[in-house]
């Protein structure tokens, strides 16, 4: 079995599964529970000045009969006494020692605040501390969380200011509400953050009661935008992480956070420049035992590619994403459709007529029998089709052999530039 | 409580045994159905619906939560939709040529078209709206699935519709000769009172050549639809049929379905004559209505069978034995002229006849008798010939001749659809084709005036 031993920034866990500061994380009893089940490491719900929070909080977006492909939240940060929560921690250190406790923190931006802050959560004994930078909700009209997280400067100077007194790894966790993902996590990096984290929720409205008029969730006929995270935000997580691990500036070390569901996801993450992965959607909807497959398919799929050391995969996807520029323009591929296979649905023929290349042809044998083909010399290797059939292997996408050597758009100009000289 | 063999039926509350045998999909069943379709452009579920509902169409609006939307989708294209939904052999038909048959397994199609038109009748809906009233006069012989099917697109398109049935109320088989477990009557009212809606005035309890003659049918109106469907089983023509305890198979099943159920198959040791759809509603009857045991006798062989697989299926869960190569040779009764017993004969298989079916022929010296208390007729249903040649319309043996394109009899008047002109070889009687008869019947006669006004404009 491969060995799935990690280490964030020198944050160490038995395994690379974490569960994020969230709700799963709110207590002692949680987090020991989620311990018992298997995960790796927990960030503990974020720590503050207490708060209070509202009812009715959560909702999700279904989609076509499939519960939960996002999730979104308006709770706050720990409702609870900071003592408590401190004795909590303490105690599931002490229970589990070989298990990352890290321990989520937000104070306002001021520096006295934050060196309180983080010795006396390090005093309880914790492995690493996460700054939420990234809370797009409630918080962050007080100035704390994103609002704090938007400003490449303010980031910057508060991560500096944990810096000053911390003992151990400190965590930067970016929100994705900003234009420029690399401009904040450059000022992470910059303000001395041993590692970041993303992405913290997206800006979000899960949807307006047909009946009522009412937002979806209200809190007594009012809402407010919450915080978006689930499957559904994955590919702007795993875009996200992926810019960060191809920027030299940024140069540290990543926790991967956003629509982690099974062992495929964190791979994927991992392969896009995670260390780690931080899970809390996906728990919220099934609980704790799903880790079990995590850490069992991770496993698995370690040993049938010949992999030691989960570790070996961190980044090794990250080379292979670059800039559209830099994609070879003679690069083709083409749709072929497999008739033994094909069930004769024609979604790939409707969507190919009415939203892409019209290069589809419904056709029909000498027998009557109805068939579809790829008119290759049109077809531009868009996939859509591809991506609409509902059978496997009913239509795969082929690579032609290039008629014309590789060349970019980048290399291009660059040749057109010489022409101009 | 008293249960006969099949576990779930009961000899005390004969009523429970009548309720619908098969559940409709919850809201969360319909809605993950829904969604499982696929959504096929150019779909063949379409093509093999006789009625061509656009099946993806009234899925997708399931799947949207515009049950209003999906349940005017199917009743537009079949005004007994919601009746189909229950009978149409799906199997055969729609979801049959689902394409997911390939792949997983086919959309429940008829179960979605439940759910959809159950939501309609349970919200009280009426679909549809009567077309600006034109000056022409339409008289529908028979309410059943065809005429109704007629009169609600007739209506639709303005013309003024007035239809005769001798029966109590209207809807023909689906009112009156379906059983009540596989279609409640209630399903078929609704679709009675949406076709009322529409101003189609129906005279219930009015057989035409005897409540009001043909002549004045023929004279009162500018057209005349013929769909009298069929009549009651014809005779074995053996001996004892007129004993005591001797059925037509479709006024049996009708007793089912007027008023209290029957008492007197209680206990009863029972034969049925015949293997088709019909022969299994009246052994699953007798089996709900308490008899002690049911068998059906039929003088060919399991693949000559005319009942669908799902209703044979259907009637061996119920208990009801098969004696394949079995022919009744006689009647036999007591002194008080009830049915006591039935001479059978042993069959065996010869020579494929024109009709491709192998043809019985009788084993010799193979009588043998079985006691029973009651026979069920449901060898085929018989004509309304003397009603047809009223009309003096040109028919073979009762099977109304048309114009297939037109659906004209040999009267200009008079058009005819449904059971009425269904013969033998010429595809499945099936209550769905009853109803896309009666749509294309409708165009039909809509296009006969069409052109006599525009010839009358060119005469000008």
């Amino acid at each position: 079995m491969a060995d799935l031993k990690m280490n964030l920034a020198g944050i160490r866990s038995p395994n690379p599964f974490w569960l994020a500061s969230a709700p799963p994380t709110n207590s002692g009893y949680q987090v020991q529970r989620a311990f018992e089940a298997g995960w790796g490491g927990a960030v503990w719900k974020t720590l503050g000045d207490p708060i209070l929070n509202v009812s009715s909080r959560f909702a999700a977006f279904h989609y076509n009969g499939q519960r939960v492909a996002g999730f979104n939240n308006i709770e706050l940060i720990t409702d609870r006494p900071l003592e408590e929560n401190l004795k909590e921690i303490y105690e599931t250190k002490n229970l589990f020692p070989n298990h990352a406790v890290v321990v989520s923190i937000m104070v306002e931006p001021k520096q006295e605040k934050w060196h309180e802050i983080v010795k006396r959560v390090e005093d309880v004994g914790v492995d690493g501390l996460e700054l939420n930078f990234g809370c797009p909700h409630g918080m962050a009209e007080r100035g704390m969380g994103s609002a704090s997280g938007q400003v490449p400067e303010l980031l910057e100077k508060q991560t500096y200011w944990v810096k000053e007194v911390a003992q151990t790894p400190v965590i930067v966790k970016l929100t994705p509400n900003i234009t420029d993902i690399n401009a904040i996590a450059e000022a992470a990096a910059h303000g001395g953050a041993d590692a970041i984290s993303l992405i913290n929720t997206i800006n979000s409205l899960i949807g307006v009661d047909l009946d009522t008029w009412n937002t979806i969730p209200h809190v007594g006929g009012k809402g407010a935008h919450g915080g978006y995270c689930g499957p559904a935000v994955k590919p702007i997580a795993l875009n996200m992480v992926a810019e960060c691990a191809r920027d030299e500036r940024v140069g540290i070390p990543i926790s991967g956070i956003g629509g982690i569901s099974n062992w495929k996801d964190a791979a994927e993450f991992m392969l896009m420049g995670a260390t780690g992965v931080q899970v809390c959607t996906a728990v919220m909807h099934h609980g704790f035992s799903i880790v079990e497959d995590m850490i069992d398919g991770l496993s698995n799929y370690l040993d049938r590619k010949g992999i030691a050391s989960v570790t070996d995969i961190i980044g090794k996807s990250v080379p292979k994403y670059s800039d559209w520029g830099n994609l070879d323009l003679n690069y083709k591929v083409v749709a072929r459709i497999n008739k033994d296979v094909c069930i004769n649905c024609n979604k790939c023929y409707i969507a190919c007529e009415d939203t892409s290349h019209q290069c589809i042809e419904m056709l029909e044998g000498s027998g009557g029998n109805k068939y579809l083909e790829v008119r290759e010399e049109d077809c531009v290797g868009c996939n859509l089709c591809s991506i609409v059939c509902p059978e496997e292997g009913a239509i795969s996408m082929v690579e032609l052999e290039n008629e014309h050597k590789s060349m970019t758009w980048n290399e291009r100009q660059a040749v057109m530039e010489t022409f101009r000289k | 409580m008293g249960y006969s063999k099949s576990m779930n039926i009961s000899l005390d509350d004969l009523d429970q045994n009548f309720q619908e045998v098969q559940l409709g999909l919850t809201s969360i069943e319909a809605l993950e159905e829904a969604n499982r379709c696929l959504y096929c452009y150019d779909a063949p579920c379409i093509t093999a619906c006789p009625t061509s509902i656009d099946i993806p169409k009234f899925i997708k609006k399931i799947a949207s939560e515009n049950l209003l939307g999906s349940a005017k989708t199917i009743m537009d294209a079949n005004p007994i939709g919601a009746s189909c939904a229950r009978v149409c052999p799906t199997s055969e038909l729609c979801e049959g040529a689902c394409v997911l048959n390939h792949s997983t397994k086919p959309i429940m199609i008829g179960l979605l078209q439940r759910f959809a038109t159950d939501w309609a009748i349970k919200n009280e809906q009426y679909l549809f709206e009567a077309g600006i009233k034109k000056d022409k006069n339409i008289a529908i012989v028979g309410a059943g699935p065809a005429g109704l099917s007629a009169a609600r697109e007739l209506a639709r398109m303005g013309y003024r519709v007035t239809m005769f049935e001798a029966e109590e109320n209207a809807g023909g088989l689906n009112k009156y000769g379906i059983v009540s477990f596989r279609l409640p009557q209630r399903i078929s009212d609704w679709e009675v009172e949406q076709v009322k809606k529409l101003g189609v005035e129906i005279r219930t309890d009015t057989r035409v050549g005897v409540d009001i003659q043909v002549n004045e049918v023929l004279e009162t109106f500018d057209s005349v639809l013929l769909s009298i469907g069929m009549s009651h089983v014809p005779e074995l023509g053996i001996e004892g049929e007129d004993l005591n305890g001797v059925y037509d198979a479709i006024e049996f099943v009708k007793g089912t379905k007027s008023g209290s159920l029957p008492k007197t198959m209680k206990g009863k040791k029972v034969v049925v004559i015949g293997a088709g759809n019909t022969a299994i509603d009246g052994a699953t009857c007798s089996v709900r209505l308490g008899a002690e045991n049911v068998k059906i006798l039929y003088r060919r062989s399991m693949d000559e069978m005319t009942a669908y697989d799902f209703e044979y299926e259907f009637a061996k869960q119920d208990g009801v034995e098969f004696r394949w190569l079995t022919t009744p040779q006689r009647i036999i009764g007591n002194e008080n002229g009830n049915v006591c017993g039935i001479e059978c004969l042993r069959m065996e298989l010869g020579e494929p006849e024109h009709d491709g079916r192998r043809k019985p022929q009788p084993i010799q010296d193979s009588t043998f008798i079985l006691e029973v208390d009651a026979v069920i007729k449901a060898i085929g249903q018989s004509r309304y010939i003397e009603l047809i040649d009223d009309f003096g319309l040109d028919h073979h043996d009762g099977v109304v001749k048309i114009n297939t394109d037109s659906f004209l009899t040999s009267n200009p008047k008079v058009f005819a659809c449904g059971d009425v002109i269904f013969a033998k070889g010429q595809g499945e009687a099936m209550v769905v084709t009853a109803a896309q008869q009666g749509k294309e019947v409708a165009y039909a006669i809509h296009q006969q005036f069409t052109r006599e006004i525009v010839e009358a404009e060119s005469n000008k």
